[in-house]
């Protein structure tokens, strides 16, 4: 290829130097483009350790309780405080409900410019809704609870597994978690239009928690589904559980918008969740579900499972033939039974025998025996007299009680396969090797292997599992040889440009097809640096948090392997002592370049510095101990969940006995010390009118464990105002 | 004497664990191998500037048998040789400088997105589309749309504040 002679060795020459300079400057490129690949897969690898670890204390959380609930004779205070998350929903019926949650008598102001809704429900109205949402407003509890009762009625009548087929050509399309996150759904309704004839579509679960704006997505999606019941199908998911969301954020939403009747209106979720279906099949070949599937997994008994007795999945049904209770309660039938439901709590919500895995932490559940100091002797009197009590209720004429008893000891086999096999459906994940073992990152469920999708498939004559439950970067994944589809639905899940969302439309030939999105119109103005950059700040400080509320474990993880106590690791101990602390799996070796800013000339690590660097302050904490300080930031979710369930009316504050008994329950858990005295000290912090009670919202404010932000819920107007209406909204009792 | 052996042998041992703890990130399946497309992250990672080239005779060095996999026995003793033999070093800036200076033949201060492009994708180891793309969505003022390549030298080289 000749060049032209008329141009001088000077285009050779610089052409020869553009090239080496275009070399340069890529190479320079790719460098940069991979480490911030590197960055970001940290970051996502950090965000997801602590949101499964957070999902496996709730569950930790929950069985301790559920323990305490069964070890402490019935007049303990402690009991009392939190007995009542494990009442069971009453049994009702249709008018039963109505009466319960009347809303007939909610009057709605003039003043009031939300959306009006009349029933049947019309799809203009839905639509409207939809509008409204958009438009910040809010639905006034008055046709919240009017939505919701009609929802029951119809949800009530689906099966567990709905049955869909994609004749008509009709395409379905699918969507996975939106966690609250209402603009991703109005995107998705946007892209891809909203549910019609034309136009079904099914909703994988986890509607709920984290985002702000839950009820209003629940609103719309059951708006729809009362629209078009059989255009529209709702899974549920392993958040659609009142004991979730507690922890998790959707409880605090709806309280914190709905002041006057929240509590109603949760009561009446709770119904409506556990009447949701666990699972849809479309053309028979293809099973839509939250979570996963376990090697156990029976589509047959899923079937005939009595789902509505799960209310939470996280708890094994109490065992109850409904017709002889009612007839013959009394106090010893009743031992008898919750007899059984201690022997029904003391099976592991996972396997029996807990396979051991390296790549796992041992987390899996812990047995509290050894923890709770009870009178032993007693204990042991009280265990010895439950036995004959329980004989004398089976002696009795009564043949119901007879029946049950027996037909209780039959079934608690079932019961708990039962149980297990809605856990994995709702819980569980998909990994690359073969095989079935317990989820013990999440605490319930399993992981399973591509064998098991092979065979499961092959079982029920299905060709595909899609499912949701693990966010995914790009919004969806293809695992098991393209045999399971993982379909996330929130963009923006951990964090702005964080991931994308992606839903899936299935026609005739059941080939999925993805489109994938991501909200906020901030994204487009990010470069991908920046928004790196901000997801992994994000990250990094939560991680500096997790760091600085270990500070006494890692200060002894230190000591062990600095023995001349120089004050100085290498970077290498450093990395392997952070891991033996925290358990979370994550690159700590590439993060110390973040994490650490005082490393002596000599690359190693001045871990005093380090801790200077990381501490805290809050304002006011002097005066507490720093073992405490370092538990508050450690368990602050669990703590905030436990004062959420002692809170029984859902006010926000609780009292101070209270608040003593609930510290008194959290030593034990925690397995520390704390003193009266210390307590006080706490309590004072906080209580400053002295009037007996604590807000527990200034609680977690004053120790800086939440930020000031998430107070101020995005504002949502009843009125035409803007956000700062919303302090209208806090006197207003009609809301 | 001894000592610096000692050291030496510090040195070759402090490599190993980087080493390792770049490739355990992407070893998922905890079965010590990584899919060969990440390596050239993880070396990258590992604070090397390869070529695409340099990247591709590696690679060919320690792949097990077109398998799609790398294995650690393979890849740390190869990637040890690397970390000590210095063979990718990191660019300079003021090197990096220059070679933006050839491209912007105006010495305008700025690169047009047109000028860049052309390069980029006919020149040296040329970038794909997608690439390129990415690579002005990340580099581009947003505003003017122009590549001021002298900040951007210092912003990138190292890595950006928090």
């Amino acid at each position: 290829m000749g060049c032209g002679v008329t141009k001088s060795n000077q285009f050779h020459k610089n052409s020869g130097k553009a090239i080496k300079a275009a070399v340069l400057i890529q190479r320079w490129y790719r460098q940069y483009v991979a480490r911030t690949e590197m960055r970001r897969k940290y970051t996502w690898h950090i965000f997801q350790s602590i949101e499964y670890s957070g999902e496996q204390a709730q569950i930790k959380l929950y069985n301790f309780l559920g323990y305490l609930m069964d070890n402490f004779t019935p007049t303990s205070n402690e009991r009392n405080l939190i007995s009542h998350i494990f009442r069971d929903n009453e049994f009702c019926r249709d008018t039963e409900w109505e009466r319960l949650f009347c809303y007939k008598k909610i009057e709605v102001p003039e003043i009031y410019s939300g959306p009006h809704l009349t029933f049947p429900l019309t799809v203009e109205q839905a639509v409207r809704l939809v509008e409204a949402f958009r438009n910040k407003k809010q639905l006034h509890s008055r046709y919240v609870l009017q939505l919701l009762l009609e929802t029951l009625k119809l949800i009530r009548m689906l099966p567990n597994i709905n049955r869909i087929s994609t004749c008509q050509s009709k395409e379905i399309t699918i969507c996975g978690d939106l966690h609250g996150q209402l603009e991703d759904l109005l995107l998705i309704f946007y892209k891809n239009d909203m549910p019609s004839m034309e136009k079904p579509y099914v909703f994988n679960g986890d509607f709920v928690d984290r985002g702000n704006d839950s009820i209003e997505i629940l609103l719309i999606l059951f708006s729809f589904l009362l629209v078009y019941p059989s255009e529209v199908h709702l899974n549920r998911g392993n958040h659609e559980d009142h004991i979730v969301n507690l922890r998790y954020g959707f409880t605090k939403e709806v309280l914190t918008k709905y002041k006057m009747h929240g509590k109603r209106i949760l009561k009446l979720l709770q119904e409506i969740f556990s009447w949701l279906p666990l699972a849809t099949v479309i053309d028979q070949k293809v099973l839509v579900i939250h979570g996963g599937i376990s090697d156990t997994t029976d589509l047959s008994v899923l079937a005939r499972v009595d789902r509505h007795s799960y209310v939470s999945a996280l708890r094994p049904p109490k065992k109850r033939n409904q017709n002889s209770a009612a007839s013959s309660i009394d106090i010893d039938t009743e031992e008898v039974l919750s007899h059984n439901k201690l022997t029904q709590r003391r099976t592991s919500l996972t396997y029996p025998k807990p396979i051991a895995r390296d790549v796992f932490p041992n987390r899996s559940l812990q047995d509290f025996s050894g923890l709770i100091k009870v009178n032993t002797v007693e204990d042991v009197e009280i265990h010895r007299k439950r036995p004959s009590i329980s004989i004398q209720g089976i002696n009795r004429p009564e043949n119901e009680t007879t029946q049950a008893a027996s037909s209780e000891s039959v079934n608690s086999e079932n019961g708990n396969d039962e149980w297990k096999q809605i856990l994995d459906l709702l819980w569980s994940d998909p990994m690359n090797q073969d095989g079935c073992v317990p989820n013990e990152v999440r605490g319930g469920g399993c992981y399973w292997g591509p064998d098991v999708t092979e065979d499961f498939l092959n079982r029920h004559n299905l060709q595909l599992i899609i499912r949701s439950h693990e966010c995914k970067q790009d919004g969806y994944e293809f695992c098991h040889n393209r045999k399971v589809l993982t379909l996330f639905s929130a963009s923006n899940y951990y964090d702005v440009g964080s991931n994308r969302g992606a839903y899936v439309k299935l026609g005739p030939d059941l080939v999925p097809y993805l489109i994938q999105y991501q909200a906020s119109s901030m994204i487009r103005e990010l470069t991908v640096r920046q928004s790196v950059g901000r997801t992994e700040h994000s990250a990094l400080k939560v991680l500096r948090e997790q760091l600085f509320a270990h500070k006494s474990d890692l200060l002894c993880a230190f000591k062990m392997v600095d023995s001349k106590n120089t004050g100085h690791v290498s970077v290498h101990d450093w990395a392997c002592a952070v891991e033996s602390v925290l358990h979370l799996g994550l690159p700590w070796r590439m993060l110390s370049y973040q994490l650490v800013t005082s490393k002596t000339s000599d690359g190693m690590i001045d871990y005093h510095e380090w801790f200077n660097d990381l501490a805290i302050k809050g304002t006011n904490t002097d005066h507490i101990d720093q073992s405490l300080l370092e538990t508050l930031y450690r368990h602050r979710s669990t703590l905030e969940t436990i004062f959420r369930i002692v809170d029984t009316d859902n006010s926000g504050f609780i009292t101070m006995e209270d608040f003593r008994q609930t510290w008194k329950l959290l030593s034990v858990y925690l397995k520390m010390e704390i003193t009266d005295d210390a307590i006080s000290d706490l309590a004072v912090t906080i209580d400053r009118n002295q009037d007996g009670s604590i807000d527990i919202d200034e609680f977690m404010e004053a120790f800086r464990l939440t930020d000031k932000k998430s107070r101020l819920e995005r504002g949502r107007s009843m009125f035409m105002g803007t956000a700062t209406d919303l302090t209208k909204l806090e006197g207003d009792l009609n809301i | 004497m001894a000592d610096s052996t000692q050291s030496a042998e510090a040195i070759v041992s402090d490599v190993h664990k980087k080493i390792r703890a770049a490739f355990e990130a992407f070893d998922y399946e905890s079965n010590h191998t990584v899919d060969v497309r990440e390596i050239g992250t993880i070396i990258y990672s590992l604070g090397c500037f390869p070529t695409q080239a340099n990247l591709h005779d590696l690679i060919a060095e320690v792949e097990e048998d077109h398998t799609g996999y790398i294995h650690l026995d393979k890849f740390l003793p190869a990637m040890t040789k690397v970390l000590l033999d210095l063979k990718f070093p990191s660019i300079p800036e003021d090197l990096l400088l220059q070679a933006f200076e050839v491209l912007d033949k105006e010495k305008k201060g700025y690169l047009e997105p047109e000028e860049l492009t052309k390069y980029m994708t006919q020149e040296g180891e040329v970038f794909t589309q997608e690439e390129m793309d990415e690579m002005l969505t990340a580099l581009a003022d947003p505003e003017k749309n122009l590549v001021y390549y002298k900040d951007l030298i210092s912003q990138l080289t190292i890595d950006p504040d928090m």
